[in-house]
């Protein structure tokens, strides 16, 4: 966890002097007054504000504005972190706004150093940096109070954005401090309150993103509208890695609104006054693609191949005592054999980027979970120092990882059309080429083979997963992958998982295609959760024990997991049947320092119509900031991968991705949501994260309920090839 | 098998035989009536009334999501009906009522509908949103007790990636004071379960 020290006053007037702003004002001026938040602190204040460091300002009017570095792209970003810091700064929290930073290095991730969102890291990584900042800040407030009273700091306490002196019976606001606070000296260790103190965080306060989102007036990446800014749609290569032999713009350029067609390496790019002309330019776009170059994959012959390579052992991953010795003393030897798709992320705004490159400097405005890397990315193609390259982080319409592919796909294309038209360009992929556009969740396939003695106890357990890699092709492939094993293929399978079975073994097989994938909402343990926690399933079944006391038996002495497991179970009714044609299935997971059970309740007909009744979600992320912002979380990443569960595939044929929308690339609907119920444990461990780990119990647990429900053991996703969905 | 749900107002053909396009050559100029004002727009006659919206009025409240009619994020009220502005041609709409979600509030429903979206934390990426409340606004104008079976057949066209559907679902009910079946989630705010010894 990095520690915050205040900038010194050359830093942050470098940090202010770079992003094009004066002292005072916030570090960037918005293009168009339209990015209502930034504008609005502008507006509104006058005088000296008091910033002694990058994450807060405090300005005459009293108004208390939160910067952040993180994206704010549904997961609650921009309400938890003004929490953190209002709670230290005893801020009157109905005069506490938020603004989107700009890249400096205060908001580097602090594992990647960058400026990165993603990976569940937003609330433990910045628990206490953005705690001590408001400390910090109601630390000089009160120096500033005690010297214009001419007492001792020590007499005088906060409350409500005042400093009070009780004894002499006066207060004054943060914002008429603010204006002597400066200057004065930042303690680099403030004191921290207590939890047992907290009047702010741990409130299900409504995020403060709720109105603008609620009315139309947030402006994301897609609605960013700058002068003179022209609209391009690239045409893609049919497969990944094709190439352009040539090309006939003819019909295109003779649409009326069309400017300019442009090659670039991802394909040919249609440049237009506007969306509409620019994608009527494409539709008319006559293309050679390169009939040998690309991936020519066909799903079918990738399941064939993968389902080979689980004969054959792969590198080893992890090894605990000797599956071997226990395979050749087995009473019984369970095994199954799992394959699921790539999937898409499919946020619901489109992938894109607005860019504006002059000769001296490049300015970008995207919808991105990775500004620092957009930044390098711009800074190396344009020939640019970093400080040359201004990124502003729009309001994200989803992101669930597609938006911080180390690849960078759609920033470099839409740089790299900027530098062709030399005017500002706003790239739009359409959902096609969202679908279509690859850096998929990997396909997965797996072997999970257990053996049991005589007792029904489970003594070993083995584990061979094959996938291609995620880290492999991005910049933390040497910080990441260690002895050949891309850690992230193994998160949450029997490779670290708690149960106490005395052997285990995991193997790992990283086969190679042209098709790019990256990490997608919870990374391997959307597939692995799955396969482990079916099979954990299976054997409950064959030791004939009931699922909660099964794993209860293997979790001694891990109370998080027992805590978790029994409060879902409680809450779910777990002791007392269900109700007739209705069966429960568990699945109990940890990823990202959080550790969530799901129960599902669901119905198979005899006809094999699928009902999914309800969803019983308990979790322990630690200390716990927004209640209320950790259960929209659970709910969210429950119907996320439900929709992967129920439907989720991207398939190729001869390296053509079939599906292209929503028609053929479904998502889970409203008539189709069960009753989500989530059960929040107390836990005083440090907060973890929760964008993650609402994500992987659902397909486990829905399995598990369909095993109860019929006997049946399905181990391919998605489950629309074995059952109706209604 | 066609996943839009159950609301069929997206489809193309049937917003043509709703809203006829008028037997005319191409009349560069339309007149347009969104949320009470008058605008002339030099558009194409194809040119989906999404994109006259986003792009010549910088109306950007009105998403693009899909493209198809697929999504819901292009929702507006056309004569006070919800309707998916992405494949309706401008030029079918002129001298029609278009209702924009920036315009949502002028009405005391939208007005509410929209508190209620702030007070419950309804919106999560917030992309989809501006549709979602079109849609909730025009389903309790016309249906103001409205059964869950109402609120599927009303909202399933309107695709939340971030799943906040209990969350829409709830505040639908709690608008029209009516009461969720026992599938529908209750909101239960605050820290559950006592701190493991």
């Amino acid at each position: 966890m990095p520690t915050l020290t205040a900038p010194s006053r050359r830093t942050f007037l470098q940090i202010a002097a770079g992003a094009g702003g004066g002292l005072v004002a916030a570090f960037y001026l918005p293009p168009t007054p339209r990015f209502a938040q930034a504008a609005a602190t502008q507006a509104a204040s006058t005088g000296t504000a008091l910033q002694p460091n990058v994450f807060v300002r405090v300005t005459p009017d009293n108004w208390v504005t939160v910067v952040i570095g993180h994206t704010e792209m549904g997961q609650g970003a921009s309400t938890v972190l003004p929490m953190m810091v209002a709670e230290e700064l005893d801020a009157d929290w109905q005069r506490v706004r938020w603004e989107q930073g700009p890249t400096a290095p205060e908001f580097a991730h602090p594992i990647l150093h960058s400026q990165l969102t993603g990976g569940s890291l937003t609330t433990p990584a910045q628990f206490m940096p953005q705690r001590q900042a408001g400390a910090a800040v109601r630390a000089v407030l009160v120096a500033a109070a005690a010297k214009r009273w001419n007492v001792d700091a020590a007499t005088l306490r906060t409350e409500r954005s005042r400093v009070i002196d009780t004894k002499g019976s006066r207060s004054a606001s943060y914002g008429e401090l603010a204006a002597e606070a400066v200057g004065l000296p930042v303690p680099e260790k403030p004191v921290l309150k207590d939890p047992k103190d907290f009047t702010i965080i741990g409130k299900p306060l409504p995020r403060l993103d709720g109105p603008a989102k609620a009315d139309g007036s947030a402006i994301f990446g897609i609605d960013v509208y700058v002068p003179n800014m022209l609209t391009a749609v690239v045409a893609h290569a049919p497969l990944f890695g094709g190439k352009a032999r040539g090309f006939d713009a003819t019909k295109t350029k003779a649409v009326p609104g069309v400017v300019q067609v442009v090659e670039i390496p991802t394909g040919i790019a249609v440049v237009a006054k506007d969306f509409w002309a620019a994608k009527k330019g494409r539709d008319v776009l006559t293309v050679d693609w390169d009939p040998v170059l690309g991936e020519r994959l066909s799903s079918d012959d990738q399941r064939i191949a993968y389902q080979k390579l689980l004969d054959v052992p792969g590198m080893p991953a992890k090894s605990v005592g000797d599956v071997s010795a226990a395979t050749k003393t087995a009473a019984r030897t369970i095994t199954g054999d799992y394959f699921l798709p790539y999937l898409a992320h499919a946020p619901m705004e489109p992938l894109g980027a607005v860019v504006d490159i002059r000769p001296d400097r490049a300015e970008l405005w995207i919808s991105t979970q990775w500004p620092g890397g957009n930044q390098d990315v711009a800074a190396e193609m344009l020939g640019l120092k970093k400080e040359q390259v201004t990124v502003h982080t729009t309001l994200t319409g989803g992101g669930f990882g597609r938006r911080s592919f180390p690849g960078h796909d759609f920033v470099r294309e839409a740089i790299q059309i900027g530098q062709a038209t030399k005017a500002p360009v706003k790239l739009i992929w359409t959902r096609e080429d969202d679908i279509k556009g690859g850096a998929y969740r990997p396909a997965a396939a797996a072997r999970m083979t257990a053996t049991l003695d005589a007792k029904g106890t489970v003594t070993s357990i083995a584990n061979r997963i094959v996938v291609q890699s995620i880290i492999i092709t991005t910049p933390f492939a040497k910080l990441m992958i260690k002895d050949g094993i891309d850690p992230v293929s193994v998160e949450g399978s029997a490779f670290d998982m708690p149960y106490a079975i005395p052997n285990s073994a995991t193997d790992l097989h990283t086969p190679d295609y042209q098709v790019p994938v990256t990490w997608m909402r919870s990374v391997g343990h959307s597939f692995n959760a799955f396969i482990k926690e079916t099979f954990i399933d299976d054997l409950a079944h064959a030791a004939r024990q009931d699922p909660v006391a099964f794993r209860r038996g293997l979790l001694t002495g891990k109370p998080r997991f027992l805590t978790v497991l029994d409060a879902a179970a409680k809450a779910a009714g777990w002791s007392t049947p269900p109700e007739k044609g209705v069966a429960r299935g568990l699945a109990l997971h940890e990823s990202y320092g959080a550790v969530v059970a799901n129960i599902v309740e669901a119905s198979v007909s005899a006809t094999r119509q699928l009902t999914i009744h309800r969803v019983v979600c308990a979790i322990d992320c630690g200390l716990v900031i927004n209640p209320d912002l950790v259960k929209a979380q659970m709910e969210s990443g429950i119907v996320f991968s439900l929709s992967s569960a129920l439907f989720g595939e991207i398939t190729l044929r001869k390296g053509v991705v079939d599906q292209g929308n929503f028609d053929d690339y479904p998502l889970v609907r409203m008539h189709q949501t069960p009753k989500i119920d989530v059960v929040l444990i107390d836990s005083r461990e440090p907060p973890a994260g929760a964008g993650e780990p609402g994500a992987a119990c659902i397909a486990p647990a829905l399995g598990n309920a369909i095993f109860a429900a019929t006997g049946e053991r399905i181990r391919t996703l998605p489950l629309k090839h074995h059952l109706q969905i209604a | 098998m066609n996943n839009a749900g159950p609301c069929a107002c997206g489809d193309r053909a049937a917003i043509l035989r709703l809203f006829p396009l008028d037997a005319r050559e191409t009349t560069p100029m339309i007149t347009l009536t969104i949320n009470g004002k008058t605008h002339q727009v030099d558009a194409p006659e194809d040119k989906p009334l999404l994109w006259v919206l986003r792009d010549d009025l910088r109306l950007t409240g009105t998403k693009f999501g899909c493209g198809a009619a697929l999504c819901g994020a292009c929702t507006v009220h056309v004569d006070g009906n919800p309707v998916r502005s992405c494949v309706l041609p401008a030029s079918a709409v002129a001298g029609r009522t278009i209702t924009t979600v920036e315009g949502l509030a002028a009405t005391p429903i939208g007005k509410r509908v929209q508190a209620k979206w702030a007070e419950l934390s309804v919106p999560q990426c917030g992309y989809c949103q501006s549709g979602q409340v079109m849609a909730a606004a025009a389903l309790l104008t016309h249906v103001p007790k409205p059964t869950d079976a109402d609120i599927d057949q009303a909202m399933s066209g309107n695709i939340c990636r971030c799943g906040m559907y209990p969350r829409i679902r709830l505040a639908l009910h709690q608008l029209a004071g009516t009461t969720p079946s026992a599938t529908v989630s209750a909101p239960v705010p605050g820290v559950d379960v006592p701190p493991n010894e």
